[in-house]
């Protein structure tokens, strides 16, 4: 059992870190710091599913596996990502996503 | 019952050689694909031979007595509805067989003609092409079995005429003659077309053989019901005669006949003397059991008939390019047939005029691709069409001074050549319908032999021209079908054409009338020692006479100002009050708004491309303020 | 205040205060170790809600695997001396908004949220044993199939990584 911090705190604590992760996605130009704003939305949705798991349903796990399978999705898009990332970087040399245009228009 | 289904192929060998010649023609030697059309041509003549002798003469008579009308191949192409449809096929009768002759031969002459006149003009294979084409829809306009088959062949002859005007593209005369060709005939067309809507929503078909046989819807439908004072069936056979008068020449559709003339000579020969021009003959003759039914529009018939011909007869006499009185002649002649099948009734030897108007066509055919055939063998070595610059020809050209004079006697009408049995038969018929009319063929008659000897003298005698080059007979390939027609000229008169075709296809014997022959010979007589005496030796009496006659030989001379009137009425009247307005209209109102539309849009785009970014962030900027202003409605606002 | 809201207080100061401090600063390598800091914060979350296994993921995973790799590939993409261009207002100024409008819109409909007090109570299933019999076990709280799927996906986005991030010949 768990006591003495209610829920709202933890929900409180994710949706800054989450808003905070969106601005980061919507402000950063290189692709490396959107991926790290991607892993801190990711985390803070991870502490929502765990919060609930224990404070309202200890009896339970699927927070606890629903944040498991977070990690390890997380874990496939960053390794993805960061291929991606390196073959661009490879071919352009930058990895700025405004300097990406050359197919624009 | 023999199997008629092979003339089929005398349709599309030339289609065949047409496409042929049309895609892989540049690959060839000029001379190849001259020969290879040729072939083509004389293949196609050679079935047509034999056609016409397994029509005429092995296949038995029907039980009747009557040549059998029949469709030797039919296929149904357009179904519009299972009442509706269109079919192709070829139709046989005695009339579309002696067509198939008639066009056959003088293609194939033309053809093997043009292998030695066209010698080293650019565009060499593409003329054997057209004329290909051409010879495939005039075909498939004479077999057609219905009319609306006729109508798309018909068509096909205007497209393929206007291609061979202006085969000489870079000539602003030939383009312009083109033009002028193709838009007086389909406007003609138009006519043409509203009367086959007309004939075919009265009777609803469109087949030739029910709308021709014994009870035709079209002898009941339609005769009932009144406009303007003609029933509803006159007023359609009078627009079908439109569109067979545009393309026969008809005044006052003529105007382009004379200018089609900057065509290749060959060209004139074949679609402007001998087989398109007389399609409107040929129209009329198809559909004459109707045409009988409808008095008032026969009428028609016969008066534009016997005033174009006398018309064209006035204007030939003033004319000096040699190639523009043939022209009038033609012209001249072919109003003669209109005539005479105008005069015609149906049936036994009151069909006498219908008769007379085949065979004359079919004469006409032979002696006029002569003549012009000659004119061009003319032109070739002497490079002028004005006859003025000629003169004492006869001893540089043999052959063509021969066949040219055994033409101008045939069409003059002296026997015992062939223009003088048809000319008799369309006199003959003609004196029984009215004296009057008869009197005027008679003019005809005495102004034919005359223009037609002022021709032959004016180019053969006449005054001894000094020429840059000593003129020189044409090439064999252009005397062989001087001389092959020549005969033609010569003996198909002998035919006792009212044993093959008549209207009601019973043979029956027409007798030569010898009160209507003699006179007819003695005003052409006349013609010729009028035109003798003034052409003969060079002399000034052709002068005088045409300064004593004043304006009406000066209005001859300038066409009686056909031309002028029809470029005032559509220059000046139709462009000015119509056309400006409407293309005002369209400019400024259909396009503006148009262009209007499309100018906004391309505006608005322009604005709202950079919406289109391509930033992923700006992108994701929006769809997090979309979430969560949806999610504010959804918590805050929308609550019940 | 009792040990735990300590705890709780100071991890999510923590996590708060470094996670501002990932998406703003300019120095690529000190974005990566204030992210460090930001996910080890959460494993100690995860140690205060007793999710040891959990925590400990998060810890082999994401701190020893995912922010190796980030750091790894700063490394093959980026100069160390570089500072990051600072994002012009353009674009900080409506992403603020955003971020501000929606953590405060947020944060007020979860305040204002009465959760059911009554917890439904039950055995704590946190061990090990528990937590792989329900990973492998087909019966309701199974969850066999979503491991199998994880399992592909994971293999495949190796592949697929190995494959994208290869030299190719041409």
């Amino acid at each position: 059992m768990f006591e003495g911090v209610p829920l709202q705190w933890f929900l409180v604590t994710g949706t800054i870190m989450f808003f905070v992760g969106i601005y980061g996605f919507l402000v950063r130009k290189n692709l490396i710091t959107i991926l790290m704003s991607i892993e801190l939305i990711l985390n803070s949705v991870n502490i929502n599913f765990v919060a609930f798991n224990k404070i309202l349903y200890p009896g339970h796990l699927e927070g606890m596996f629903f944040t498991i399978f977070v990690i390890a999705v997380a874990a496939a898009e960053t390794s993805v990502a960061i291929a991606i990332i390196i073959n661009i970087y490879r071919r352009i040399v930058n990895i700025d996503v405004e300097k990406m245009n050359e197919m624009k228009y | 019952m023999i199997d008629f289904s092979f003339t089929a192929l005398i349709l599309l060998i030339p289609l065949f050689m047409f496409v042929v010649l049309g895609l892989f023609g540049n690959r060839f030697k000029p001379l190849v694909s001259g020969i290879a059309g040729t072939t083509g041509l004389f293949v196609m003549w050679v079935l047509s031979l034999i056609t016409a002798y397994m029509y005429f003469f092995v296949l038995e008579k029907a039980v009747d007595g009557t040549f059998q009308k029949f469709l030797a191949v039919n296929m149904r192409w357009l179904t519009l509805t299972d009442k509706l449809h269109i079919d192709m096929g070829v139709l046989l009768d005695p009339i579309s067989v002696m067509m198939l002759i008639v066009i056959t031969t003088v293609s194939f002459m033309a053809n093997l003609y043009s292998i030695g006149y066209m010698k080293g003009e650019k565009g060499y294979m593409r003329f054997f092409s057209f004329l290909s084409l051409f010879s495939f829809s005039m075909l498939g306009l004479v077999v057609a079995t219905n009319i609306f088959q006729m109508y798309i062949f018909w068509e096909l002859v205007g497209v393929s005429s206007y291609l061979l005007i202006g085969f000489y593209y870079t000539k602003d005369a030939a383009v312009a003659a083109s033009k002028k060709a193709f838009i007086v005939t389909r406007f003609a067309d138009l006519g043409f077309l509203i009367g086959i809507l007309m004939l075919s929503y009265l009777t609803g078909t469109f087949d030739f053989i029910t709308l021709t046989g014994p009870d035709s819807p079209a002898f009941t439908s339609g005769q009932g019901v009144w406009f303007l004072g003609l029933s509803t069936m006159t007023w359609s056979m009078i627009f079908i005669f439109m569109g067979g008068a545009g393309k026969s020449a008809m005044f006052p559709l003529h105007i382009w006949l004379p200018d089609a003339m900057e065509g290749p000579t060959p060209v004139s020969a074949l679609i402007h003397a001998a087989t398109m021009v007389v399609a409107g003959v040929y129209l009329v003759a198809r559909l004459f059991p109707i045409y009988v039914s409808t008095p008032v529009a026969l009428d028609v018939v016969m008066y534009v008939g016997a005033f174009s011909s006398i018309f064209a007869a006035i204007i030939a006499c003033t004319q000096y390019d040699i190639k523009r009185v043939l022209a009038y002649s033609t012209m001249s002649q072919i109003g003669m047939m209109m005539f005479a099948l105008g005069i015609s009734g149906y049936g036994g030897h009151e069909g006498l005029g219908y008769m007379a108007s085949m065979f004359h066509l079919f004469n006409h055919a032979f002696f006029k691709a002569l003549l012009f055939l000659g004119a061009g063998a003319i032109i070739h070595s002497v490079h002028t069409n004005y006859m003025n610059e000629m003169g004492g020809l006869w001893k540089h050209l043999p052959i063509t001074h021969i066949t040219f004079l055994i033409a101008c006697l045939a069409i003059a009408g002296i026997p015992p050549l062939s223009g003088f049995f048809s000319k008799d038969e369309i006199l003959a018929a003609g004196l029984e319908k009215s004296t009057f009319l008869y009197l005027v063929m008679m003019i005809v008659s005495g102004l034919t032999a005359f223009y037609m000897f002022r021709l032959y003298f004016s180019i053969f005698w006449g005054k001894q021209t000094q020429y840059e080059h000593t003129p020189h007979e044409a090439p064999k390939t252009m005397t062989i079908p001087l001389l092959f027609l020549a005969v033609g000229a010569l003996l198909t008169g002998l035919i006792p054409f009212s044993n093959f075709v008549t209207s009601d296809r019973l043979p029956f014997v027409a007798h030569l009338e010898i009160w209507v022959a003699i006179p007819a010979v003695l005003i052409a007589l006349v013609g010729m020692v009028i035109a003798t005496l003034f052409y003969r030796k060079e002399n000034n009496l052709p002068e005088k006479v045409f300064l004593a006659l004043g304006g009406f030989s000066k209005a001859a001379y300038h066409k009686f100002y056909i031309d002028e009137l029809y470029l005032f009425i559509t220059k000046k009247i139709i462009f000015n009050y119509i056309s400006r307005p409407i293309a005002w209209f369209d400019r400024h109102i259909v396009d503006g708004t148009m262009n209007g539309i499309s100018f906004v849009t391309n505006e608005i785009s322009f604005r709202i491309r950079k919406f289109q970014s391509g930033q992923l962030q700006q992108y994701a900027l929006v769809f997090v303020s979309g979430a969560l202003f949806l999610a504010l409605i959804f918590i805050y606002l929308w609550t019940n | 205040m009792t040990t735990n809201q300590l705890m709780f207080v100071i991890f999510s100061a923590v996590i708060i205060i470094f996670s501002i401090l990932t998406v703003t600063s300019r120095r690529i390598l000190r974005a990566a170790t204030y992210l460090l800091f930001v996910l080890v914060a959460t494993a100690g979350l995860y140690f205060l809600l007793q999710f040891n296994f959990l925590a400990a993921i998060q810890l082999t995973l994401y701190v020893g695997g995912i922010v190796v790799l980030i750091i790894f590939s700063i490394l093959l993409t980026s100069h160390l001396g570089d500072k990051l261009e600072a994002p012009g207002w353009k674009k900080t100024v409506p992403a603020l908004f955003v971020a501000v409008f929606g953590a405060v819109m947020c944060t007020i409909t979860i305040l204002q949220y009465n959760f059911p007090m009554e917890v439904i109570t039950g055995s704590d299933r946190t061990k090990i044993r528990e937590i792989s019999y329900s990973l492998v076990s087909t019966e309701k709280f199974g969850y066999a199939l979503p491991f199998e799927v994880i399992s592909i996906l994971l293999l495949a986005s190796m592949i697929g990584a190995i494959i994208l991030a290869k030299k190719r010949k041409d």
